[in-house]
């Protein structure tokens, strides 16, 4: 199939204020230091790494939330490296976003139903009304919900608002950065599930960033390994967790808490 | 007898009546580790700061006992039950981040409590600091000691949140999802720290999580929660063998394993609720009827 996104080389550096003189420009730390890959059309691409090794910002770099500093990102092949606002624009309801802590990125004074309307009003959507009940069936959340406010929902809930806001568009990419982090087991498997129906149903490109490394496992077709800005390993999600290249893929797998009082942790 | 003895504990909303704490009995000996399971808002959270004496003032205990070492803590004079719970218990937050503050240096904030609450003289203090550091394997604990939060990686803000807890050797601590915000490389270091630590100092650990594989590795008993009500109250090797409650064995088959990719995952089922809403339900009754 087709790729929805290559990736050549990309870079991405910032100023490092904490390094800053009182005078001059702050030194640049490099923090994607060349990253070359494909995702292709209707995957689940699962972004793994340690705590700051360019998860995020890779995330952020592929819906040009951060312009890269090198290489070159195509998006169903047009190059969007250096796109500014307006060449961006028509693309911004093709890739969406859905972040770790539903609560900060929900509108508390905004009820349920306005929440999901607002991003379909802005792209001038038509019938934005039915398109938000279409949204809350396709997450699973009764019509009802549309007249809650955030805060009246549970943490699953609310991230189930996120995800309904980001398919009301009908994207064609989704970047889901942490979004089980916070959530019990069974709201968890609720999203999982939802998501892969989601993938399937509307033929949605995901890319889903975890240090679950179970959560990815289940969920995901391709696995990128990150480490320190690099990539360390790039295949399949089997040949990665069965016969995995790199030692420090070797060292997350060995450091996932099995649930079973048998597994010796070395 | 128990170190920790929770007895009957029934604690509700203060404006609405709203239970959040139904009947618990739990009860943790010297040197165990309990763990505490189930969904996010069951009231893990609120047994630790019931018996830190921390619960929001929105909510009010109205029954039962909390026994830490023989004494019942809600029946002692507020400045009598802060000053016994500050020498025998002790809390490892989620959080490192918030946990510490920003603007002060490390040194000081391991060692404020010992100086105010236990009434140690400063060097002692800072001497049992640098100890406790060097315990939780901080490289060069004097310059740690005058750094700030922010000049540290979230391990090593773990790693100091735990040395502060154990400092003034602690009988009981309450570590409340711990790791949540760490990698999981960084937080096997942690938990295996958090290990060593309390097979060292012999000190009772009630460990708050929803991670079912975490509580596999640290603990050797678990009570599992629903509604503010204990469910199920095992042993970790029965919890994982044989489950005897249906929503424990809901909950475990929600977790996934990376061993075991294809099975499939399965929410708490509705029955699995609808039974045991039931359940509290009819607590509730008895409780009213008695
Ligand atoms: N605005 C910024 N200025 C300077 N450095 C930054 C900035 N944003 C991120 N970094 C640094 O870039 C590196 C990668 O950060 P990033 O947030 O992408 O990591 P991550 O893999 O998502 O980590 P985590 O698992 O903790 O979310 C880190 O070292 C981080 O400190
Ligand atoms: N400050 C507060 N005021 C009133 N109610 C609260 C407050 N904090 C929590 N609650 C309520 O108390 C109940 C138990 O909450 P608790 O924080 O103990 O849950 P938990 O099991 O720790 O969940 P989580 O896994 O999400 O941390 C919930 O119904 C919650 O909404
Ligand atoms: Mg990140
Ligand atoms: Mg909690």
């Amino acid at each position: 199939m087709a790729d929805l996104f290559t990736i050549e080389d990309l870079r991405l550096s910032l100023p490092d204020m904490t390094k800053k003189p009182l005078l001059g420009q702050a030194p640049r730390i490099d923090i994607l230091k060349g990253l070359s890959f494909t995702l292709p059309k209707g995957e689940i691409l699962g972004i793994v790494g340690g705590s700051g090794s360019g998860k995020s910002t890779l995330g952020r770099a592929m819906v040009r939330l951060l312009e890269p500093t090198g290489g070159r990102i195509l998006f169903d092949g047009q190059d969007i490296t250096h796109l500014d606002e307006d060449g961006l624009r028509p693309l911004r309801r093709r890739f969406q976003m859905i972040f770790q802590d539903p609560m900060s990125s929900l509108n508390p004074r905004h009820r349920v139903g306005q929440i999901i309307a607002a991003p379909l009003s802005l792209h001038g959507f038509a019938d934005v009304p039915a398109r938000v009940m279409d949204a809350l069936d396709h997450v699973g959340l009764s019509r009802g919900f549309a007249n809650r406010y955030p805060h009246e929902l549970s943490g699953g809930q609310r991230q189930r608002v996120g995800i309904a806001r980001a398919i009301a568009l009908r994207p064609e990419f989704i970047l889901a950065d942490e979004i089980v982090s916070g959530l019990d087991v069974s709201s968890q498997a609720q999203v999982l599930n939802l998501l892969e129906g989601l993938v399937q149903e509307l033929g949605l490109t995901l890319a889903f960033i975890s240090h679950d490394l179970s959560v990815i496992r289940r969920l995901c077709s391709r696995v990128l390994v990150l480490y320190q800005g690099e990539i360390v390993e790039n295949a399949a999600t089997a040949e990665v967790f069965d016969a995995p290249k790199a030692a420090y893929t070797r060292e997350l797998l060995d450091a996932i808490p099995l649930p079973d009082p048998d597994q010796v942790w070395t | 007898m128990s170190f920790l003895a929770i007895k009957g504990l029934s604690a509700r909303l203060r404006d609405t009546s709203f239970p959040i704490l139904r009947d618990v009995f739990l009860s943790v000996e010297a040197g165990e580790v309990h763990g505490l399971v189930g969904e996010s808002g069951a009231g893990k959270s609120m047994i630790g700061k019931a018996l830190l004496g921390i619960l929001p003032t929105s909510i009010e205990i109205t029954h039962g006992t909390i026994e830490l070492d023989g004494v019942d803590l809600l029946r002692l004079p507020p400045a009598e039950r802060r000053r016994r719970i500050g020498a025998t218990a002790a809390l490892i937050p989620q959080d490192p981040l918030t946990a510490l503050n920003p603007s002060r240096r490390i040194g000081p904030q391991i060692t404020d409590r010992l100086v105010d609450i236990l009434g140690w003289a400063r060097s002692t203090a800072e001497a049992r600091a640098r100890e406790l550091l060097d315990e939780v394997h901080i490289p060069d604990p004097v310059r740690v000691m005058r750094s700030y939060p922010h000049e540290l990686s979230g391990g090593m803000r773990q790693r100091i949140l735990i040395a502060s807890a154990f400092a003034a050797e602690p009988k009981l601590i309450v570590a409340d999802e711990p790791t949540t915000a760490l990698d999981v490389t960084v937080q096997k270091q942690i938990l295996k720290l958090i290990a060593e630590m309390q097979a060292r100092h012999g000190t009772a650990l009630l460990f708050v999580t929803h991670d079912l594989g975490v509580v596999s590795k640290v603990c050797q008993s678990l009570s599992v929660l629903y509604g503010g009500m204990v469910v199920e109250r095992t042993t970790v090797r029965d919890f994982f063998r044989e489950p005897a409650h249906s929503y424990s064995r809901a909950l475990l088959a929600a977790t996934p394993k990376y061993t075991d990719p294809l099975a499939s995952l399965t929410p708490v089922p509705e029955t699995v609720i609808a039974a045991v809403q039931a359940e509290v339900a009819a607590h509730d009754r008895s409780q009213r009827n008695g």
